[in-house]
């Protein structure tokens, strides 16, 4: 076996197309992975158009006072604006590509929320204009503006309702209102009904004013009662719904580890499947596989060789892409030892898979062409995400999960990567289960396809 | 195969899945006048290689039938027929790379060495390279010096570092031959040898083959190519439909169409004729 595996390695060696390919395309995924999570998104260019003149933009309730320039501010962390003088030089400029989009704030606007605030009638509108021509930009622009229009939203409608909360205190306890400039002292209900009571006590019980101003102390007491509740239920429209949020035991792996871990076992999947499968279409292709089993190498010794080699180089491959991540991605390299141990397991478990691949196709290109077309779906499959799809077909994927190593070997990655639940443990002796199986099925697959 | 440390043949007894009542009888190997009848049951004898009522079937096609013949040592037999005749599943069962449903095969404790039609080579490896790698497979006591010797033998020794698939087509299959030889086997048995080679190529391999059966080396091989069989062949086997209809040397062919025929070829094809192939 000593000496296919050399044989092997110096055709690998005079192969330098095929091992670039295989080195240069697992460390390429880390590189461009790395930069991806390393790199925040870029804001999307915006045609700004604000008609509202300067020194225009500030609404007044009550005593409350918003200015709109606040939330412009806000808007333009999330964009990238391109002011504009116009409404047509807005639209040309999405129209042109210039902009993804353009937002359009009218001149009316602060106008029409003071109404809507003071008299329950308005309609306050700003104006979003999308380039529909690239969906995914369309929606990346769509989500980055729209966010930032809700928060300004709900900020004026909490700047509101503080306001309103602060009048109706002022309706009950008094105060003072400032009206043109001047500070004008409010009585307020309860020091009203203080004063209509103490006038009640000093007029004589058969008094007609009496039974009169009874009927005003009662009204001021309904209305106290009623204002009083009215306070703490305008306060909490303002954040209708709090979300407590409780994690259960169990480390969860971050985004980016996850992200790299995927990476990882995507190229350890590709390396490891090419390798066996091309490296054993090899024999065939070159006619020696006959020669070889004819007393020189059984046919299993010859699938444990090409299962190693394949194990061996993806494991060395991704281990570098692996330590490239790290440049971005933080990974735990006290785990260095599980790592290899798990790249090396799922090594074996894709390149018995290769082997299969190998064995029923006649020649290196069909093999090739195999590997590709069955290792896309096994991994798409394997990362279908558990609950956005029906029960039903939950269960189908989960049982084509499980008889390949994708999801075993993501989920042994994972966990020698970052520590993350579950453990490494029953993950590496699915893959070695599959590892055995997939070796067995290669076997059968010789005796069938390679006499 | 049948394994003897005495240089004496043994046979091993191969019984099929169809049981003992599937087994063609010897009798049933029709002979031509002249030819030589299939060879004795093995048991201790001078031979090199010897098949006793090989049968081979795949399935419900019977691709050989009760074929039996003896090889000696030094002799080269060339094996003809026509398309599908079972010359290449002969060779095959010869050559332990399939196992006959029924019969027996024996031959010396040695291996017996084996040259695909194809070459069956690594493209990506030297030559050199080659015949050590399948050296060491081989376990052949001193793979370098055995390297060495085949290239000398395969008059390779200039284009020992020159990777394979840059050889010529003769070329390869000079390396794919002596890659059988590694072993020195005492019989070699090549599947067309000279199929794919132009008239030049031929020649040289044909005084390759000529010079091994000299030192004594069994050489059995099967072709399409009867004028090749008439030129250098001791002794030709004529296999049609699994059946071998004749042994004899390529003259005893010729008489036993009446001598009518001018060559080899027009004698084999008459032959066919007259049996109704």
């Amino acid at each position: 076996m000593r000496w296919l595996l050399i044989k092997d390695l110096q055709i690998l060696r005079r192969s330098p197309l095929l091992v670039g390919l295989l080195i240069v395309y697992p460390i390429a995924i880390a590189l461009m992975i790395g930069f991806a999570l390393s790199s925040p998104p870029g804001k999307p260019k915006v045609a700004f158009f604000n008609e509202v003149p300067k020194g225009k933009g500030t609404i007044t309730f009550g005593s409350q006072r918003v200015n709109l320039a606040d939330y412009v501010k806000q808007l333009y962390r999330s964009i990238d604006p391109i002011k504009v003088s116009t409404r047509d030089a807005a639209v040309a400029k999405v129209q042109n590509g210039d902009a993804l989009a353009a937002v359009i704030i009218p001149s009316d606007l602060p106008s029409e929320i003071a109404n809507l605030v003071n008299n329950g009638v308005g309609n306050p509108t700003i104006e979003l204009i999308l380039n529909t021509k690239d969906p995914i930009d369309r929606e990346f622009v769509n989500q980055a503006i729209t966010t930032r229009l809700n928060e300004a939203e709900q900020a004026i409608s909490k700047q509101v309702l503080a306001a309103a909360t602060r009048d109706l205190q002022q309706v009950l306890n008094g105060g003072t209102v400032n009206i043109a400039g001047e500070n004008v002292p409010l009585l307020g209900l309860r020091n009203s009904r203080t004063i209509v009571q103490s006038a009640i006590q000093t007029l004589p019980t058969d008094s007609p004013v009496r039974t009169a101003l009874k009927q005003v102390a009662a009204f001021a007491d309904l209305a106290i009662e009623g204002l009083g509740f009215a306070s703490p239920v305008l306060g909490s429209i303002g954040t209708p719904l709090t979300v407590d949020q409780t994690e259960l035991a169990g480390k969860t792996t971050p985004t980016d580890s996850y992200a790299a871990a995927i990476a990882v076992i995507v190229s350890l999947m590709f390396v490891a499947v090419l390798l066996a499968a091309g490296m054993l279409a090899i024999e065939r292709s070159e006619n020696a596989y006959t020669r070889l089993v004819r007393g020189l190498v059984s046919p299993g010794k010859l699938l444990s060789e090409k299962v190693g080699l394949a194990a061996g180089c993806a494991a060395g491959v991704t281990l570098v892409m692996a330590a490239l991540v790290t440049l971005f991605v933080s990974l735990d390299w006290a785990r260095l030892p599980l790592w290899l141990v798990t790249l090396v397991v799922a090594g074996l478990a894709f390149g018995a898979m290769g082997t299969l691949i190998g064995a029923v196709a006649r020649d290196v290109a069909a093999a090739s062409l195999l590997a590709f077309l069955l290792s896309l779906p096994i991994a798409f499959i394997a990362l279908v995400p558990a609950n956005s799809v029906s029960s039903g077909l939950k269960s189908v994927l989960d049982a084509i999960a499980f008889v390949f190593p994708f999801r075993a070997a993501l989920q042994a990655v994972d966990n020698a990567f970052t520590g993350s639940s579950p453990g490494a443990g029953w993950p590496l002796v699915h893959l070695a289960v599959l590892a055995v199986a997939f070796w067995a099925l290669a076997r059968l697959a010789l005796r069938r396809f390679a006499s | 195969m049948i394994e003897a440390s005495d240089g004496q043949l043994r046979p091993r007894t191969v019984s099929g899945s169809e049981g003992p009542s599937a087994r063609a009888p010897a009798s049933g190997v029709a002979l031509a006048s002249g030819g030589v009848p299939p060879s004795a049951p093995p048991g201790p004898s001078s031979a090199t290689l010897a098949a006793r009522s090989l049968t081979k079937r795949f399935g419900s096609r019977v691709a050989l039938q009760g074929v039996s013949f003896e090889l000696a040592p030094g002799e080269l037999v060339g094996i003809i027929g026509p398309n599908g005749a079972g010359k290449t599943t002969l060779l095959s069962i010869l050559a332990g790379i399939l196992t006959p449903t029924d019969g027996e095969i024996a031959h010396s404790d040695r291996t017996i060495g084996w040259v695909p039609q194809q070459p069956a080579l690594y493209s990506k490896l030297s030559v050199a390279e080659n015949l050590r790698l399948f050296a060491r497979l081989e376990k052949v006591p001193d793979p370098d010096e055995t390297v060495r010797r085949m290239l000398t033998q395969t008059g390779l020794e200039d284009r020992a570092d020159e990777e394979v698939g840059r050889l010529s087509g003769g070329n390869q299959q000079r390396v794919n031959i002596a890659i059988g030889l590694l072993c020195e086997p005492p019989a070699l048995l090549l599947d067309e040898p000279s199929a794919s080679l132009d008239p030049r190529q031929r020649e040289r391999l044909w005084e390759f083959i000529d010079a091994l059966a000299g030192r004594g080396t069994t050489v059995v091989f099967s072709t399409h190519n009867v004028a090749e069989v008439e030129r250098y062949a001791d002794r030709v086997l004529v296999l049609v439909d699994g059946e071998l209809l004749f042994t004899g040397t390529p003259g005893e062919l010729e008489q036993a169409v009446g001598g009518a025929a001018a060559d080899l070829e027009a004698a084999f094809v008459h032959f066919l004729h007259e049996r109704g192939h």
